[in-house]
């Protein structure tokens, strides 16, 4: 087998037996987080992407984002993606992963982080995805002399506590001049949004992979469900929305698994993050998988009825988690403008061409 | 059940693309000449007849069919980009286009040597312009309610009866059309209907033109009166033509004229936006393309699978549906983003042409080749509910 074979089998095992939605939310207190970071570090998909000779396992993007997806079936509610972003960003900047949880920035769109010749870095992260369960975070920063990979120590930081839909931390973060741990040139092709890019990458692949869990479990509650003394599968109106649900999963793994592939490949070619067919890609895949989860979301509720929006049904493990990543590294209001700007200054002869280019 | 979807992200390979820039090309070279107008609602039958010979020059009629019938056997993946860039051009490409996607392949798999033989060459050629006969006045989305009759006699089958919203009967040479030959069967409604290839020019014919509220007006109801076809005519089994659908339908439902028919609202409003309007213009701008780029990509996938021989039943069912309400809401869409623009701009009256174009025909863009009720139905089958 291959390695990124083995790996995302062991995820899905490892997911399987310590990250059980339905256990999760019958579970009396979080002692299931260690053990499922534990496991996590144990299996090294938190080091996934982090290349071979810095200690990882040397799996390109597209393959790290497999394990997203499968992740994201499970609502893992751990900093795994963040993690492995930052692994990979460390790593192509030739800096090594620290043991632990590593929260991944900038994470919006108005982030600023300063980086100085002295070392000293300030600057302002808002929406930072568990970054109070974090021990430091890995950073892209504006240095005197281009941009900067950093990694630096989160007990440095101000944190104020913010929670998103999901009930999970999403904080804002302020560093005033502090000392990084390390720092290093950034690779060649990074942009300043370059964290915020395999940031959306990883969300929309996130949410196509939950979405399709939201999909497989709805459909075994319609036909299991009996009203008006047939299974409600019976009716039309409950085949046609779960239908429009397999559309809006179906458009989310197509989109997701497209940007994937994109990245890998034309950061391969050495295309940067800038590249234009590489920004409609990722975009269209965040942009998209964004809208399939609120009409998903909103589908697979009205399905369940009333025991959907129970605490213990673990619909809404997956439901609020899809609707909470919309918002994360860049909601779809703002990808689309910056995709809107692309278009626009292309010019309209332009336009299909680039749509055409895959 | 069947919950479990996987949609490869294909890249189309180099030759694939290759051939679709030497279709850019082609049809950039004919729009300099006059041939057609990329922005014109309507093109003139004769241009669509001249220009079908010059397609069929190229050897972009029929590409993917045996070389025995004067095919070129190339992939579907070729196929797919030229039937993109031909849409995306608008290029008056309608006297092989039902041809060259459903009635050809049909022919091929399921009818008689001689009409292989002679037919074939001349879709091939560009010459040969169908229509598919399967609506009736009183059986629409359920095909099997069909009673438009074909009943045997001396050599052959006598047709009686009519069938209605013909796409282009009144100038095609041919009709592949779904008759009625024994009633249906206690077990088996969809039993006794039989295909057939009609020759139009065949007396006892009748069409008469439908106008559509668009502007389009090929619509038509066909009335046969004692209409003599071969028995060689015969597409496939006698009473079985039910089972002959399958495969045909995925690539009918998952191409790119399910998502671009109305493209020309959006590169109309990126031509009025200009190169830098309000942030409003480019979020409504940037959310259309991220849509229509997710679309593209999924109905690629699909084509792949085509290509690697799969049945993508439900999947090509799932672009038609979500394709086909993204194409007919995107002028109304567009109309929204641009209710602030003035309306001075040079390029305004193009823009409302093409808005006003497409908003009238946008309706039965999900009703034609199944409408959307169809759809989710046969997507609720694929996911095992029905």
């Amino acid at each position: 087998m291959e390695t990124d074979t083995i790996v995302l089998a062991s995820a899905e095992r490892l997911f399987a037996d310590v990250a059980d939605i339905q256990s999760i939310l019958a579970a009396k207190d979080d002692s299931w987080k260690p053990r499922l970071w534990g496991g996590i570090e144990e299996t090294g998909l938190n080091i996934a992407g982090v290349p071979e000779a810095l200690g990882g396992v040397g799996l390109g993007l597209a393959d790290c984002l497999a394990i997203l997806k499968v992740a994201g079936a499970s609502a893992v509610a751990v900093p795994l993606a963040e993690t492995m972003m930052a692994g990979w960003m460390l790593g192509a900047a030739g800096l090594e992963l620290p043991a632990g949880q590593v929260a991944f920035g900038p994470s919006a769109f108005g982030d600023r982080i300063k980086l100085g010749d002295d070392g000293l870095l300030s600057g302002r992260i808002e929406r930072l995805s568990f970054a109070r369960e974090c021990g430091c975070v890995a950073l892209l920063a504006e240095g005197a002399s281009g941009l900067q990979v950093a990694l630096v120590d989160l007990a440095l930081a101000d944190i104020q506590a913010h929670e998103n839909l999901a009930y999970e931390p999403a904080d804002t973060v302020v560093f005033s001049t502090v000392r990084s741990m390390a720092h290093a040139v950034a690779p060649v092709g990074f942009a300043l949004q370059t964290t915020l890019l395999i940031g959306a990458a990883a969300r929309a692949m996130q949410t196509a992979g939950a979405l399709e869990k939201l999909l497989a479990v709805t459909a075994e509650y319609v036909t299991q469900r009996r009203a008006f003394e047939r299974p409600i599968t019976k009716f039309q109106a409950v085949q046609h929305s779960l239908a429009q649900l397999a559309g809006e999963v179906a458009v989310s793994l197509s989109a997701a698994a497209s940007a994937a592939e994109a990245l890998e490949s034309l950061t391969a070619q050495g295309r940067g993050f800038a590249d234009p067919e590489l920004c409609l890609e990722i975009m269209s895949a965040k942009i998209r998988t964004a809208g399939a989860a609120q009409k998903g979301a909103a589908i697979a509720h009205q399905l369940h009825g009333a025991i959907g929006v129970t605490r213990e049904h673990i619909l809404h493990r997956l439901t609020l988690r899809v609707l909470a990543w919309r918002d994360d590294y860049g909601n779809e209001s703002q990808w689309s403008e910056y995709l809107g700007d692309i278009v626009c200054s292309g010019g309209e002869e332009a336009l299909w061409p680039l749509l055409a280019i895959r | 059940m069947q919950t479990a979807l996987e949609f490869q992200p294909l890249r189309l390979p180099e030759p694939v693309q290759h051939l679709r820039a030497e279709v850019r090309d082609f049809l950039q070279s004919e729009i300099a000449a006059g041939t057609f107008d990329p922005d014109a609602p309507f093109t003139d039958w004769a241009v669509h007849k001249a220009f079908a010979k010059k397609v069929a020059a190229r050897g972009w009629i029929g590409m993917t069919w045996p070389r025995s019938y004067g095919g070129q056997e190339r992939s579907f993946l070729d196929r797919y980009v030229v039937n993109e860039e031909m849409l995306i051009a608008n290029a008056p490409n309608e006297v092989y286009f039902t041809a060259d996607r459903q009635s050809g392949p049909t022919l091929i798999k399921f009818a008689s040597e001689r009409i292989k033989s002679e037919v074939l060459p001349k879709i091939i050629a560009g010459e040969a312009c169908f229509c598919i006969g399967m609506s009736e006045p009183n059986s629409g989305s359920d095909l099997f309610a069909a009673k438009c009759r074909a009943s045997q006699t001396d050599g052959g089958w006598k047709i009686n009866g009519s069938k209605i919203w013909t796409t282009n009967a009144h100038r095609s040479d041919y009709m592949i059309g779904l008759f009625r030959t024994s009633a249906p069967t206690a077990e088996n409604r969809r039993h006794g209907l039989t295909s057939f290839l009609v020759d139009m020019k065949a007396p006892g014919i009748t069409c008469n033109r439908i106008d559509q509220m668009s502007g389009i007006n090929d619509f038509n109801e066909v009335v046969f009166d004692d209409v003599l076809l071969p028995d060689d005519q015969v597409i496939g089994e006698v009473d079985g033509a039910w089972k002959q659908a399958t495969t045909e339908l995925a690539y009918e439902r998952s191409g790119p004229e399910r998502f671009l028919e109305t493209f020309i609202a959006l590169r109309q409003l990126v031509k009025v936006a200009g190169p830098s309007p309000d942030p409003q213009l480019k979020r409504a701008i940037g959310r259309l393309v991220a849509d229509v780029h997710a679309l593209r990509r999924m109905s690629v996938s699909v084509a792949g699978m085509l290509e690697a021989g799969r049945e993508p039943v439900a999947e090509a069912a799932i672009v038609k549906d979500l394709g086909t309400i993204w194409e007919q809401e995107l002028p109304q869409r567009v109309r929204e983003a641009t209710a602030f623009l003035p309306r001075d701009a040079e390029a305004y009256a193009d823009f409302e042409t093409a808005l006003h174009f497409t908003m009238r025909f946008a309706p039965k863009l999900t009703i034609q080749g199944g409408t959307t009720e169809i759809l989710r139905g046969v997507i609720a089958r694929g996911l095992g509910l029905r």
